[in-house]
């Protein structure tokens, strides 16, 4: 190979960066975080599976309809009803922001902005 | 024509994993053989390829034209560094300019006729328009190739939280949206647009020219769809693909059929990888226009494949061959090379 030394180098980085991935997990398992559930609630606002993956749709909605539609109640599938609140609702069954909503979110590698406003159970830090 | 074929083809692409995974329940095959399967086949056969490439002679320079080269002198005729690099440093910004800035692109001109006075006139004009959109596809994409770190390290470095807020700094909705998401589609629908509107690059357009961008841009709608229409459980995803890179495959339950169909097509795209235009992204690297200075004038670049020939003094010669030309007459300077070397 004519500049193999070069070409070499070039796949090592090529192939290395593709399977670092798998270089960085060599002997780890994952498991998805344990999350503390509220003690004495046996129901979310909505079904567990709704909640897993649109709970961010339903804050949006929720945020939407209380600011701007000065909608504050909210009335879940089951004709439950709750006040649409961040803090004083899901945080009122959810008591440690650290303990769950973060549990998953550090996974999933995300930051809602919401806290920069809104004021976590734990209090500020 | 060819378009609509490729757009067809992606259409029972996508057919298939809604129907394997969504009718047959074929979860391991989706979710687990075939990614790994397309992570082998896009390493084994990018690196078959690029070595076959390595292989190919690159007897000389090959000086483009793009600017002054280094001159006799350098006071008068200024060499343009970047374009005509004559040293090593020089071509590796060249080449950083290229991989990175696609310079080439950059000279993109369009060709026009005018009307005027007197007859037609042939114009040229510098056109950006390849150049950004290109520049905006190939970011974005490389931005949520980075994003999707987060689903297989654990625990998440730095840069992909930093690529993430700055990515979402918009702050529109929730799941916040990425503007890389919607930059890639407007780039890819860019690229395709100048395919099907300018007919002298739709004349020269493949198949394999439609394919490739029907399937990146269904990837593309596809994860848009996943991650903001169909709402699928994150963590559960991430289980999968930590599942993968930590060699403990594995499916959990709940996960929603958008899922696979965006699986099977990034697997589709790795597969066809090596065999397509798409080896452009090795390929740059070893452009032989790009990657080389041009130091013809003064380096001697001897051909690789030349054979090892000794210079033959005309003694020498007139040794070997004194039989045969004495037998046809020849005159010799040493008369004793008539005589075949037993004789003698
Ligand atoms: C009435 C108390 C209550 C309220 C109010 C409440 N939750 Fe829950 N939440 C629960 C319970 C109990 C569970 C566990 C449900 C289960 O296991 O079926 C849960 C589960 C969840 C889960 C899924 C966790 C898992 O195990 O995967 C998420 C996400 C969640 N809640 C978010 C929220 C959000 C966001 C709000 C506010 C919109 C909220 N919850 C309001 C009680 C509550
Ligand atoms: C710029 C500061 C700020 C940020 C960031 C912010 N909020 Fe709010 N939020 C407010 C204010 C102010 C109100 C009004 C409170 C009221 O009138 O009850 C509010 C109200 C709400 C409400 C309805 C009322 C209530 O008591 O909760 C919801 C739901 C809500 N926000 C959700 C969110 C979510 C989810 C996020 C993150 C995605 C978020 N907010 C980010 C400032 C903020
Ligand atoms: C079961 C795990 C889980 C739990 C528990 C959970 N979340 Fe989430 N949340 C996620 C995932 C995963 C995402 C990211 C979804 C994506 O990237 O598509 C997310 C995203 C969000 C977003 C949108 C953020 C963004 O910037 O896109 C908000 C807001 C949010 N979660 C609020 C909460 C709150 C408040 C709680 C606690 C009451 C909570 N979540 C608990 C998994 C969880």
């Amino acid at each position: 190979m004519h500049y193999g030394g070069k070409i070499i180098i070039g796949i090592v980085i090529f192939v290395g960066l593709l399977l670092s991935p798998f270089v960085f997990n060599v002997g780890k398992a994952y498991k998805q975080p344990e999350l503390k559930l509220p003690a004495n609630e046996k129901k979310c606002v909505e079904s567990l599976e709704f909640m897993r993956t649109k709970h961010m749709q339903l804050l949006n909605e929720w945020r939407d309809w209380a600011l701007r539609d000065g909608k504050r109640v909210y009335v879940n599938h089951e004709g439950k009803e709750f006040e649409i609140s961040l803090q004083n609702t899901c945080m009122k069954c959810h008591k440690s922001k650290a303990d769950f909503c973060d549990k998953c979110h550090n996974d999933a590698g995300v930051s809602p902005y919401c806290w920069d406003c809104h004021i976590q159970p734990e209090g500020l830090k | 024509m060819n378009a609509l074929y490729s757009l067809v083809f992606v259409f029972i692409l996508v057919l298939i994993p809604l129907f394997g995974v969504g009718a047959a329940h074929l979860n391991t095959i989706f979710g687990i053989c075939l990614p790994m399967t397309a992570i082998g086949i896009f390493l084994v056969f990018s690196v078959v390829k690029i070595v076959r490439w390595g292989r190919s002679p690159v007897p000389f320079r090959i000086p483009t034209t793009a600017g002054q080269q280094l001159s006799y002198d350098p006071e008068l005729f200024k060499q343009n560094k970047w374009d005509n690099p004559s040293n090593g440093i020089q071509t590796v910004i060249r080449m950083v300019l290229e991989v990175c800035a696609f310079r080439t692109l950059f000279r993109n001109t369009s060709t026009s006729l005018h009307e005027t006075k007197n007859g037609p006139v042939v114009a040229f004009s510098s056109s950006k328009w390849l150049w950004g959109f290109a520049l905006l596809f190939h970011y974005s994409f490389l931005i949520i190739v980075l994003r999707h770190l987060r689903l297989f390290l654990e625990p998440i470095p730095f840069f992909v939280h930093g690529l993430e807020f700055i990515d979402g700094i918009l702050q529109i909705g929730a799941p916040v949206m990425y503007m890389s998401d919607v930059l890639i589609v407007v780039g890819l629908l860019f690229l395709l647009a100048r395919r099907l509107a300018d007919a002298k690059v739709r004349y020269i357009s493949l198949v394999t020219d439609y394919f490739p961008l029907f399937l990146i841009l269904s990837v593309a709608l596809s994860g848009i769809w996943m991650r903001y229409y169909a709402k699928v459980d994150v963590m559960a995803i991430k289980e999968l693909t930590m599942g993968l890179v930590t060699m403990h495959p594995h499916i959990p339950a709940g996960i929603d059929v958008s899922f696979y169909i965006h699986v099977f097509l990034v697997s589709i795209l790795l597969m066809y990888f090596p065999f397509s235009k798409l080896m452009h992204m090795p390929g740059v690297f070893m452009s032989p226009t790009r990657n080389m200075p041009n130091d013809n004038r003064f380096h001697h670049h001897e051909n690789p494949w030349n054979p090892d020939i000794k210079p033959l003094s005309y003694e020498a010669y007139e040794k070997d061959f004194g039989p045969a030309m004495a037998e046809a007459g020849l005159p010799l300077d040493n008369p004793d090379n008539a005589k075949a070397p037993e004789e003698a």
